[in-house]
């Protein structure tokens, strides 16, 4: 066989139908989707950042707002690039340029939660309708997660949930339209309950007190699940009220129950006044069974612990991620938002940072805006260099899986932003479970909906 | 046996605050006939003042510590408070320690002052206007004065521990054959509660002040008639429920780490202590702080909250719609007042 017969027609037509099928799958997903809730018109496409800037994690919502403009700064080209230099998809390097979204510059309005399910619906359906946010994001408790996860479900654009803990947010209330990067209840009790079975053996009592809704529901049950495998006994669970201050009527009653342990399952200010209170009462210099009474806060954030003060040294606890990191990633982030604020970032910043720079990336890679499109490109991802090593998006529920950190409160810090060290990075396959796993089980993922 | 005399001891301590702010509140009422709504912010003010004198005994002077790194790998700033400097270490250590204690000689003069300026600047003009116009305003000021808190401050809690001497737990039932051991601070807080309380109303009744003052809740126009300027007297009175609530608040952040929402937490409480006790008798809004301290402390105690789920929550405004159906001037109230 000769080369004779190869005109130069002949080709240009192979490669036109050889490009023409390998497009075919991009053309059935992505540009199938055709009409989409504010598809964006000109030159910028506005992403929705729905944090709590007022009410009890308002510092947590300036942080997250802080990583926002810093991701929003990085996709259009400006600053260090942060941990955009550092994220890797499957395959390769992620589809983020520095020239914003698809093309066009990113924008972004903003909202305020108040950590209020109502308030943060209808700040989203301001930005939805209102904006024309294409996205929305963020958030600090799991209430606002679902409730805002469920509007956009129903509005036709992403949410990608910002620090939210709870089991149901990718459990019995996920939703195709919804993302979490953080990681859950499940994987604290996962990652901790060895941990703490090495650090106080298997014979001990707890005492747990549980902040009444879903995220401290579902904590509770999970810490409660992964300790007994272990050994430990439960000795009562008491649910305390979200608005409750003063603990102490609640704390006084451990000291003779008979526990030996007193799990906190509070976040944030709850989780500051809960502790102070224990300490008060001398928990942790008491001794019960023969043994030194301890505290457990199964979820740790670093502005919380620098509030709680002197009160946290030797307490352990999970986190989603901590500044302290090494890997790459963290370290570029680290710079980055250090140089540009002064201090280092918290873990509800390194989470909602990745949150945006995952959707701009799955939207490169969609090649639209459209929801559907970007449903498709999201599930399933598999990437690395945003500071918690190998990590997927599970497409059964839209749930990050990676390494889990078991942190405790240093017992000399050498700052104020000091005051958390890494005990253990919890491998990935520790702290996975089954989509239908009965903690999760109740709900479904539903179709994307695109919207209009 | 314990765990009762636990929560009793446990409903004194919350007691005393709600007995100190509903004092100042129910005083303020008495003496100007205005609902103050601003009062729970004024607490929240008062802890404020705590923080800030913290802050202040922690301004540090900075040097390089190149052996040291920081969270971005430059030279380590090292921090020392001037306190410190001048009176060297242990002496200013010491000094930042009792940062609460001093900072009721701090509070007293600005929460005086914060009084009697939001008295002349804003509610005198609202003492003709009808009760409704009067909340709606100092509401308002008392949102202000949380954002205000809140911008400076932050939203987060702020520990501001208590000294050394007083923290740690007393026991108080080892004599007894008791398990009964109890905060220090705590058992503090309430001896200084009764110490306030019983100054505010030892300054009402044995000095000449005081009794015009009393004169004044009983008939303001009489005592006007006899040439005293009563109006003065009782912006005083304004500036002593401010100092009240403010002291009550510094002595209270060790108990509790401040946030600029504790005015609006302690509110609705006071409010409710204020009722029960009786619109503008001050006997009464302290027996009703320490009952319903206690009674909100057995609430919430495991057995309680197990046989009635939530009980915790609502037990004050269960006891006060009871307590108004059987008594409805509350525990204390004088006839005529707010009956108009």
């Amino acid at each position: 066989m000769t080369l004779k017969n190869t005109t130069r027609r002949g080709v240009l037509k192979g490669g036109a139908l050889a490009g023409a099928g390998l497009a075919l799958p991009q053309i059935l997903t992505a540009g199938s989707h055709s009409g989409y809730t504010n598809a964006p018109q000109g030159a910028n496409v506005t992403l929705g950042f729905n944090v709590p800037q007022s009410g009890p994690y308002a510092d947590e919502g300036a942080d997250e707002l802080r990583a926002y403009e810093l991701a929003v700064e990085h996709l259009n080209g400006g600053g260090d690039g942060g941990m955009m230099n550092t994220f890797k998809v499957s395959g390769g390097s992620s589809m983020l340029k520095g020239n914003g979204i698809l093309g066009k510059k990113v924008a972004y309005v903003t909202g305020d939660t108040q950590t209020k399910s109502d308030a943060a619906r209808a700040s989203a359906k301001s930005m939805i309708e209102k904006d024309g946010a294409i996205m929305i994001t963020g958030g600090s408790s799991s209430g606002v997660a679902i409730a805002v996860q469920g509007l956009c479900q129903e509005a036709g654009v992403i949410f990608m949930a910002g620090l939210t803990h709870s089991n149901d947010t990718t459990g019995k209330d996920k939703k195709a339209n919804g993302f979490r990067h953080f990681f859950n209840g499940y994987m604290s009790g996962a990652a901790l309950a060895p941990v703490l079975e090495k650090m106080y053996g298997a014979d001990r009592t707890a005492y747990h007190l549980t902040a009444d809704y879903t995220w401290g529901w579902t904590q509770q049950e999970s810490i409660q699940a992964a300790t007994e495998a272990k050994g430990w006994k439960t000795a009562n669970n008491v649910l305390t009220p979200l608005a409750t201050t003063d603990f102490s009527s609640y704390v006084a009653p451990v000291l003779n129950s008979g526990a030996d342990i007193l799990v906190l399952n509070h976040y944030g200010g709850n989780m500051i006044n809960s502790l102070t209170s224990a300490v008060q009462f001398g928990l942790r210099d008491k001794q019960v069974n023969g043994k030194n009474f301890e505290i457990v806060v199964p979820l740790y954030s670093r502005l919380m612990a620098r509030g709680a003060g002197e009160n946290v040294k030797g307490i352990f606890g999970s986190t989603n991620w901590h500044w302290s990191l090494q890997d790459e990633g963290s370290k570029a982030f680290v710079k980055s938002f250090g140089t540009k604020y002064g201090f280092p970032p918290s873990q509800a910043a390194h989470t909602v940072y990745c949150q945006t720079m995952l959707y701009a990336n799955a939207c490169e890679t969609a090649g639209t805006f459209n929801p559907c499109g970007v449903v498709e490109a999201m599930e399933g991802l598999e990437f690395d260099g945003l500071g918690n090593g190998p990590t997927t998006y599970r497409a059964a529920d839209h749930q990050c899986f990676k390494d889990v950190l078991v942190v405790k409160g240093k017992e000399n810090p050498t700052s104020e932003f000091d005051v958390l060290e890494v005990v253990e990075v919890t491998p990935r396959a520790q702290v996975e479970y089954a989509p239908d796993h009965p903690m999760f089980a109740g709900g479904s993922l539903g179709a994307c909906n695109p919207g209009a | 046996m314990d765990a009762l005399l636990l929560q009793i001891l446990n409903g004194l301590d919350k007691g005393s605050a709600y007995a100190l702010i509903a004092l100042g509140l129910t005083l303020i009422f008495g003496t100007l006939g205005v609902v103050n709504f601003a009062h729970g912010a004024l607490f929240m003010i008062g802890a404020f003042c705590s923080v800030t004198l913290n802050k202040i005994l922690n301004l540090s002077s900075t040097t390089i510590d190149e052996t040291q790194k920081d969270f971005l790998g430059n030279p380590l700033k090292v921090k020392t408070p001037y306190v410190e400097s001048w009176f060297g270490e242990v002496a200013g250590q010491s000094i930042i320690e009792w940062s609460v204690p001093l900072a009721i000689i701090f509070a007293i003069p600005i929460m005086l002052a914060i009084g009697v300026i939001m008295e002349r600047g804003l509610i005198k003009h609202f003492y003709k206007r009808p009760h409704a116009d009067q909340i709606l305003v100092t509401f308002g000021l008392a949102i202000v004065l949380q954002e205000v808190v809140k911008a400076f401050f932050g939203a987060n809690p702020i520990q501001t521990p208590a000294p050394d001497a007083l923290s740690g737990v007393l026991d108080l039932g080892g004599a007894i054959g008791l398990q009964l051991s109890y905060p220090v601070w705590r058992i503090t807080y309430f001896f200084f509660s009764v110490i306030v309380i019983g100054g505010v109303f030892a300054f009402l009744q044995f000095t000449t002040f005081g009794m015009v003052v009393r004169a004044g809740m009983q008939d303001r126009e009489t005592v006007g008639l006899l040439g005293i300027n009563i109006d003065r007297r009782f912006t005083i009175m304004f500036g002593v429920a401010a100092a009240v609530a403010g002291l009550a608040g510094v002595m209270y952040t060790p108990i509790n780490p401040p946030n600029y929402h504790w005015g609006m937490d302690f509110l609705v409480l006071s409010f409710v202590v204020v009722v029960v006790g009786g619109m503008g008798s001050l006997p009464g809004a302290v027996l009703a702080g320490f009952l319903l301290g206690i009674l909100e402390s057995f609430a919430s105690t495991t057995w309680a909250t197990t046989t009635i789920p939530g009980i915790n929550q609502i037990i004050i405004y269960l006891v006060a719609i009871i307590i108004l159906l059987v008594r409805p001037r509350g525990l204390m109230g004088r006839e005529g007042v707010m009956e108009e």
